[in-house]
């Protein structure tokens, strides 16, 4: 069995010696022209005039595109149709493509973008949450609300109250590899597109689309990302369209990569949260009654901000039992960039709501934060979510008491205590969180998944599927299921890339559910294939069907053993078919968005994170001294690439919460459009102690070999990190310090002026 | 165009030359025209590392060299390294200790290694933590690039010895 061994990623000898292509590293067809857009300079207003001659008579340009001559326009969005591929004469943002130009050249192309000379009348630009709301400018007609029993009254009637406001930032992806698309003009009206994207059924729709020509006329084949993180599940759109028109226009093969500051100023990002709440608990701790106000910025086109929201409400209770509770949830629509994907689709900002809570009711009653956690968590007294599904599997009492045992919780809360007593300057604080995460795409149909597996004579086997590889190893996961199957090594199983004319009508590789999806596609297929082998052996060799055996590159029929190649030339000879599709839907699922009940998920996945940080008092400047994490992967298909991903996320998401700031200015340009700005965590940045482990229970539910998805729900693990730094906080004076995120030395260093007061 | 210019470099141990603005940048240089599509362009303003190579034994990162600074250079990228029927010793290391997820910047980061292990062949963990620092990974939180690293410095040390 290959299932469950720490296997290297299945690229991993061409990532390190950069033979492994991305779109940029493919060879361009002779005569291939390169694009750029032309972006405007505004955020709300309307063109008034657009002079392009200077652009059109540029060195290297053989296209230009605008509104003028794109009849229709195109559209990008992946719901509503409210995104056209260029703007005009409306702007909507600042950044927003209002022309293509197609050159010789990439740089060729992005010279003549800017010698464009365009007119604008400004109107006023609703920037911010405020604005939008001061304009009810939003998406749906008002607010999105949940509720469960009565939380006013509860709250009203409840021994202790607080409330308060949490300002919760954006974060740019920042992929390493910036969004790329190239598309080759075919026979007829045909259209092969390459693209950077999580998403290959969508980016063939939209083309279709936008050529006006069937789906079965465009092919797109995507073999990997150079990170994707949620930013390349919509976002590509853009690049693939512009392509296919130019292509078609010209004859030619286009192609088209953001430089990274385009990349920044064009596509969406994680949605900033403005979340209020109130709160009323007993003297222990126990939530009694709970308010929540979410509200989204969304940016100016819908995108998958309405799931996202959703997913924010259905992450606002984390870990714990809300017996009485109601959630509101605004969807602010703003002149800035179209807020989109990005791991944990709103979870992460549903659940640092709660956390919040958690950490402001053990401040105020001076209790112990993991207790304080400990006594809400969901029990056989209170284990229903506020959205009616029974949570079943609740890991976190064990993975909790093991992690506060395994990194010493107690003693080094202590060292902490002792260290802030004796130290005016630099204060270190801890902190403790936990994750529990719905796993499921709560637009239930995109829960379905395909493959096609082939066995050649030789016994060589081809797999495809309809996920994408954008580096969490879902390739080598899934082959390992392959080859676990049909008891061959994992070399046996050719990896191929994603292809829209493999596996049709595939769901965006998103919401942890590739691996999920997926392997079980493809185990169903290889199951038929060796189901129809071990048939055809039996009969030739006189054996039960049911007997035949598939190990260690060898068949085993009654008493004989043959090769798997020898199994397959046989099964070949004997006109058996050896190629079959599989298809996998995630059972259990009903689920009513409006009312906000059902059972959005399939499972939950786990984890639970401690973080010590140290801050300067008199700068702000903070550090991450040791994180220890431990998580629930279920029955690890890979535990070395599951670590890897726990480890990324961790990192990813205390960046969000610290360093990762986006600044718009007064105009809605952003300001912090490139690595020298906005500050990714670098390799200087990481825990100085960092120590992951995974909590090996199987999943409960009847999942591909009983894992569990991984790749969103640890990126939650970083709220730890902000507790931590609200702890450290917290030792500067006696009043909540009320932290805000991302919390940088600036942030800190108001927390702390708050806390003195 | 007529300001063109007659370059020479050494990539990887083979002479090219060839006729280029001088303003043309390194990393273009190597991936267009070279066909060299190992350094990756990342953020194209030197902050990401994605294309990071080593041009007379320093590390550069080639999105912000001109050609013309680079004229007459040795320049080793990962393509120089090793190959994949014969990896390096860093090359091994970080498909070994999961140094990589999507692998975009694993080139640079690799190619930025090898130099830091010749500049101090024995580094604790703090000075490869340190000295990576150029180099943004996306994926993997550096603690496997970081594992990598110090797994190959002492293999490469343990050769060394052997050898002696």
């Amino acid at each position: 069995m290959s299932v469950a061994k720490p296997l290297p990623h299945d690229s991993a000898r061409g990532h390190v010696t950069g033979a492994a292509r991305y779109v940029d590293d493919i060879p361009v067809p002779v005569g291939c022209l390169h694009l750029a857009f032309g972006l405007s300079e505004i955020a709300h207003g309307r063109v008034t005039e657009m002079d392009l001659s200077a652009v059109k008579s540029a060195p290297g340009v053989r296209l230009v595109l605008s509104p003028d001559n794109l009849i229709p326009m195109p559209d990008c969005s992946p719901s509503i149709h409210d995104e056209p591929l260029l703007g005009g004469p409306e702007v909507k943002y600042l950044g927003q493509p209002l022309f293509i130009v197609a050159a010789t050249s990439h740089l060729a192309a992005r010279r003549a973008a800017r010698l464009a000379k365009v007119s604008y009348e400004k109107a006023p630009a609703i920037l911010t949450i405020d604005d939008a709301l001061a304009a009810n400018s939003r998406f749906e007609d008002g607010p999105r609300i949940w509720a469960r029993g009565d939380a006013e009254a509860a709250i009203a009637s409840a021994p202790n109250m607080l409330e308060g406001q949490l300002e919760i930032g954006g974060q740019e992806h920042f992929y390493l590899e910036g969004q790329a698309a190239m598309a080759l003009p075919q026979e007829g009206d045909d259209m092969l597109v390459h693209s950077s994207t999580q998403h290959p059924t969508e980016i063939q729709h939209k083309v279709a689309h936008a050529l006006e020509v069937p789906m079965h006329a465009v092919r797109v084949e995507t073999r990997r990302m150079g990170g994707g993180f949620g930013g390349k599940e919509s976002q590509g759109n853009a690049l693939a369209i512009a392509c296919a028109m130019a292509a078609r226009a010209t004859g030619q093969p286009c192609k088209m990569r953001y430089d990274r500051d385009d990349d920044m100023m064009i596509t969406g990002k994680r949605h900033d949260f403005r979340l209020g709440y109130r709160v009323g608990f007993d003297d222990d701790g126990r939530v009694q009654g709970i308010e929540f106000l979410h509200w989204a910025r969304c940016g100016w086109a819908q995108d998958l901000s309405l799931p996202v929201a959703d997913r924010a409400m259905l992450h606002a209770d984390n870990a714990y039992w809300l017996p009485h509770v109601r959630i509101e949830s605004h969807r602010m629509k703003t002149h800035t960039q179209s807020a989109t994907a990005f791991r944990g689709f709103g979870g992460p900002q549903g659940m640092i709501g709660v956390e919040r809570v958690m950490d402001h009711i053990a401040h105020h009653l001076g209790a112990d934060p993991v207790e304080v956690r400990q006594r809400n968590y969901y029990s056989s007294e209170g284990s229903t979510t506020p959205y009616g599904q029974t949570v079943e599997d609740f890991e976190l009492d064990g993975i909790t008491e093991a992690l506060l045992a395994s990194s010493e919780y107690a003693a080094r809360k202590q060292a902490v205590a002792d260290w802030n007593a004796k130290n005016p300057v630099l204060k270190k604080g801890i902190g403790f969180s936990p994750v529990k995460f719905g796993i499921s795409f709560t637009l239930t149909h995109l829960n379905q998944a395909g493959a096609l597996v082939h066995v050649y004579q030789d016994g060589s086997i081809h797999m495809n599927h309809g996920g994408t590889e954008m580096g969490q190893g879902l390739f080598q996961k899934v082959s390992q299921v392959a080859a676990s199957v049909f008891g061959v090594d994992p070399s046996v199983v050719k990896i191929t890339a994603t292809d829209t004319a493999k596996v049709p009508n595939t769901s965006a590789t998103a919401a942890s559910s590739g691996a999920d999806l997926n392997g079980m596609a493809v185990k169903i297929a290889c199951e038929t294939l060796r189901t129809r082998i071990a048939e055809h052996l039996s009969e030739i060799h006189q054996a039960d069907p049911a007997t035949v055996q598939f190990a260690d590159g060898q068949v085993r029929v009654g008493d004989r053993t043959i090769s798997f190649s020898d199994a397959a030339k046989s099964a070949y000879e004997a006109r058996i078919s050896l190629s079959a599709t599989g298809f996998y839907k995630t059972p259990k699922l009903a689920w009513d968005r409006i009312k906000g009940e059902g059972r959005p998920f399939f499972y939950f996945a786990y984890g639970a994170a401690v973080t010590e940080v140290v801050i300067d008092t008199l700068t702000g400047e903070n550090r991450i001294l040791r994180t220890d994490i431990l998580h629930d992967a279920g029955n690890s298909l890979n535990p070395a690439l599951d670590i890897g991903q726990v480890e990324g996320a961790y990192v990813q998401g205390a960046g969000w919460l610290t360093t990762e700031e986006l600044v718009w200015d007064n105009d809605g340009r952003l300001r912090t459009h490139a690595p020298s700005t906005y500050k990714i965590p670098a390799c200087s940045d990481r825990p100085d102690l960092f120590n992951v482990d995974l909590w090996n229970r199987e999943n409960r539910e009847e999942t591909i070999y009983r894992s569990k998805a991984v790749g969103e729900p640890p990126f939650m693990l970083g709220i730890s990190a902000f507790m931590a730094l609200s702890d450290a906080v917290s030792a500067c004076g006696d009043t909540y310090p009320d932290l805000q995120a991302p919390a940088t030395a600036e942030q800190v260093l108001a927390a702390i002026g708050r806390a003195q007061r | 165009m007529s300001n063109k210019k007659v370059f020479k470099l050494t990539v990887n141990g083979e002479e090219q030359e060839f006729l280029a603005e001088p303003r043309e940048l390194l990393i273009h240089t190597l991936r267009e025209r070279l066909g060299k599509t190992g350094p990756h362009i990342g953020c194209e303003t030197s902050h990401c590392g994605a294309c990071t190579v080593t041009l007379n034994g320093k590390s550069v990162k080639s999105c912000t060299v001109f050609v013309a600074q680079a004229d007459g250079a040795e320049i080793t990228t990962i393509e120089g390294l090793g190959n994949p029927d014969n990896l390096h010793v860093l090359q091994e290391s970080f498909k070994e200790h999961h140094g990589l997820q999507c692998g975009f910047c694993t080139p640079g980061m690799i190619t930025r290694a090898s130099k830091l292990l010749e500049e101090n062949p024995n580094p604790t963990e703090q000075e490869v933590r340190f000295g990576m620092a150029g180099n943004i990974c996306r994926c993997t939180g550096y603690q496997n690039i970081v594992k990598s690293i110090l797994a190959a410095a002492a293999e490469m040390n343990a050769a060394k010895e052997a050898a002696e």
